[in-house]
């Protein structure tokens, strides 16, 4: 197992705990109760997943029956959704809206965030706070007024309609203004000595210094774009302008839903979704901000 | 390379007033140290004169430029913080460099600046390196090569040694004293830690609740004291303080012995009787005080005793060969040259 070397002492596991990881026995009752209560919650979490990955690989008529291996194993749906125009679509849609939705919310969230953070200025308290606020309102009750808004813009039925709501998020910038709160102030003031304006001591200095909660902030992002499911519902109309969690909604026919296809388009969909995992985790678990400071 | 002035230099934030009008002249080239206890206001102004913080009142001048309404960059500074502030995403080469990114120098001439910095501060095998991969007196030094790199104008230190073991501490100390020797610049060097003013400084600024209380040399400010504050923060061990009252020519010490002194009052007056330990020894002189030792603090060369006196615990010198014993009583003598005396009530020497 290789350890980061830059990862703080506290956080990095132990010769200790690498050595207990790794017998095989529990210890005592304490212990393996709390192995047992892992070990449930491991199966609970992938139970979906399995089940989504199972039911993508039967018939229809088997679909109904609860057994997690397919009696007829079949590959079928998986041509039949890949060869279905529809579905490269939405599958494009949602890729170009996730991320630009995730690259604005990386890029405004932290400068707004920085801002609120690094500056005092009139009214910074009442901005934060109004800023703040509207993480009380929920989603179901502001799509009519998005909608309206878009409808008089002429909006509805796009990419732009799509996105324009989420671009900005409270939940990013509050997240962001908290990290920067890491970031000693000491190396602000050095590169502004140094010559820096302030937006290049945000880009040179502040985001490389809060990259794990660029990365977080962008998983948590994409993967709320990628399954976003309501406001894509209500502003799209045509096939082609939705999103894959629309668009898988509505295989099959007016009688009877197809599991099976949605499942399998449920299961191509993660792909993405793991992709961006895999790309930004190794991000998180680097906490680079001391490492410049006193030793 | 530029003198310095300071006039009148006054910061309050809201309602509280934390500088209370500063006056200050450094000359081109020379060392200055702001000295006094946490909170005194020294970094406060350190980052007026940086451009760091607003000015409330008053001037700060570079050369002969008044720079109020200069930014941090225009002003010709560069500043070393207590915490090193180096990037630990950049390498150290990066972050040398980075104080050049402005710098109007062709690629090869900031290249040849940087290896020429590195080569003064002895890091040349460094430069590839991360922050983390460097000691805490490594990465001062980076933090030094950065404000170096560009040869300003003046450099600001703002407790720099602060976060060092106590032989880094020595060793960085004498380090940057051969730096100011071997460039030149002006610095203005912000300690809490008296040793380190006395050793590294051409000049000592003695502050206290955002005044000033002395200004001088190193010598002056330990053998001439103006007040009991700075005869008491400047050297180790504290000065001895002996209340007394002071009429005609004589002082009488409470509690016991009376004897002349330099200064003459007409009406009687409470004073305090400085003086250092260095000075009140078991050898023969003028008798000051007598009492029974309750420790002593073998030192080597000198043994430190602590004597119970009816002015109360006093500290003495005492040869490091032959101490008194713990309980032994002990006449302790000084010459009368080496006293000082302050008005008890202002805290002013006497003069
Ligand atoms: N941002 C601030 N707001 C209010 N008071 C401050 C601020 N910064 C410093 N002070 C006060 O100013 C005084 C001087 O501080 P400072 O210059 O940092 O002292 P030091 O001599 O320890 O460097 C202190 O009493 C401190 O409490
Ligand atoms: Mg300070």
């Amino acid at each position: 197992m290789t350890v980061a070397t830059d990862i703080p002492a506290t956080i990095r596991p132990s010769s200790e705990t690498l050595l207990t990881a790794g017998q095989g026995k529990p210890r005592n009752m304490g212990q393996l109760v709390r192995w047992l209560l892992l070990f449930i919650g491991g199966i609970i979490m992938i139970m979906p997943i399995a089940y989504m990955i199972s039911t993508s690989l039967k018939w229809p008529h088997e679909v109904y029956n609860v057994n997690l291996i397919p009696e007829e194993p079949t590959i079928e749906n998986y041509t039949y959704v890949l060869e279905d125009g529809r579905f490269y679509w939405w599958f494009v849609n949602s890729i170009i809206i996730a991320t630009i939705t995730t690259i604005c919310n990386l890029f405004f969230d932290s400068l707004v965030g920085y801002t609120l953070c690094k500056f005092r200025f009139p009214g910074r308290q009442i901005v934060f706070i109004a800023i703040l606020s509207t993480l009380m309102i929920p989603t179901e009750m502001l799509v009519i007024p998005w909608y309206l808004m878009s409808q008089s813009f002429g909006w509805l039925d796009s990419y732009w309609g799509i996105m324009f709501p989420g671009l900005m998020t409270a939940f990013g910038t509050f997240l962001m203004k908290q990290f920067f709160e890491s970031v000693p102030d000491e190396f602000i003031e050095a590169a502004r000595i140094d010559g820096l304006n302030e937006l290049q001591i945000w880009w040179t200095v502040a985001m490389p210094l809060v990259k794990p909660a660029l990365a977080a902030l962008a998983i948590f992002v994409f993967l709320g774009n990628w399954t976003a499911f309501l406001w894509p519902l209500i502003v799209t109309n045509s096939t082609e302008m939705y999103t894959i969690p629309v668009g898988l909604s509505g295989f099959g026919d007016e009688a009877d839903v197809a599991w099976e296809l949605i499942m399998t388009g449920a299961a191509i969909s993660t792909i993405p979704t793991l992709v961006v995992f895999l790309i930004f985790q190794r991000f998180i678990i680097r906490g680079v901000v001391m490492a410049g400071l006193k030793g | 390379m530029a003198n310095l002035a300071v006039r009148n230099l006054m910061k309050s934030y809201g309602q509280t007033e934390v500088l209370h009008g500063i006056n200050l002249d450094v000359a081109d080239g020379e060392f200055v140290v702001l000295v006094g206890p946490s909170g005194c206001g020294k970094s406060t102004t350190l980052r007026m004169i940086a451009g760091l913080e607003e000015i409330t009142a008053g001037e700060v001048m570079i050369g002969d430029r008044v720079v109020n309404n200069l930014e941090p960059k225009e002003r010709d500074i560069a500043m070393v913080f207590q915490n090193y502030a180096i990037y630990p995403h950049m390498s150290v080469k990066k972050n040398i460099a980075f104080g050049l990114r402005t710098s109007k120098m062709s690629k090869p001439e900031k290249e040849a600046r940087i290896q020429e910095v590195a080569e003064i501060l002895d890091m040349q095998l460094l430069l590839d390196r991360k922050p983390n991969a460097l000691s805490g007196g490594q990465r001062q030094r980076v933090a030094i090569g950065r404000a170096m790199v560009r040869d300003p104008a003046v450099f600001l230190f703002d407790e720099p040694l602060s976060n060092l073991d106590a032989q880094l501490r020595t060793q960085m100390r004498l380090e940057i004293k051969k730096l100011h020797q071997r460039v030149g610049n002006t610095i203005i060097f912000v300690t809490h830690d008296q040793v380190e003013a006395m050793t590294m400084a051409d000049r000592i600024v003695i502050m206290k609740d955002g005044h000033i209380q002395q200004v001088g040399t190193p010598a002056e400010v330990y053998h001439q004291p103006t007040n009991a504050f700075v005869a008491q923060f400047i050297g180790a061990p504290s000065m001895n303080m002996l209340p007394g009252t002071l009429s005609g020519d004589g002082v009488q010490l409470q509690g016991g012995r009376s004897f002349k002194t330099n200064q003459t009052r007409e009406t009687s007056l409470e004073v305090l009787v400085g003086v250092r330990p260095d000075d009140l020894t078991l050898e023969a002189g003028q008798s000051i005080l007598s009492g029974k030792v309750t420790v002593r603090e073998p030192l080597g060369p000198e043994t430190l005793i602590y004597v119970e006196t009816a002015s109360g615990e006093i500290i003495a010198k005492a040869s490091g060969r032959a101490p008194p014993e713990v309980g032994e009583a002990v006449e302790l003598s000084a010459d009368l040259s080496n006293l000082h005396i302050f008005d008890a009530d202002s805290g002013n020497v006497l003069r």
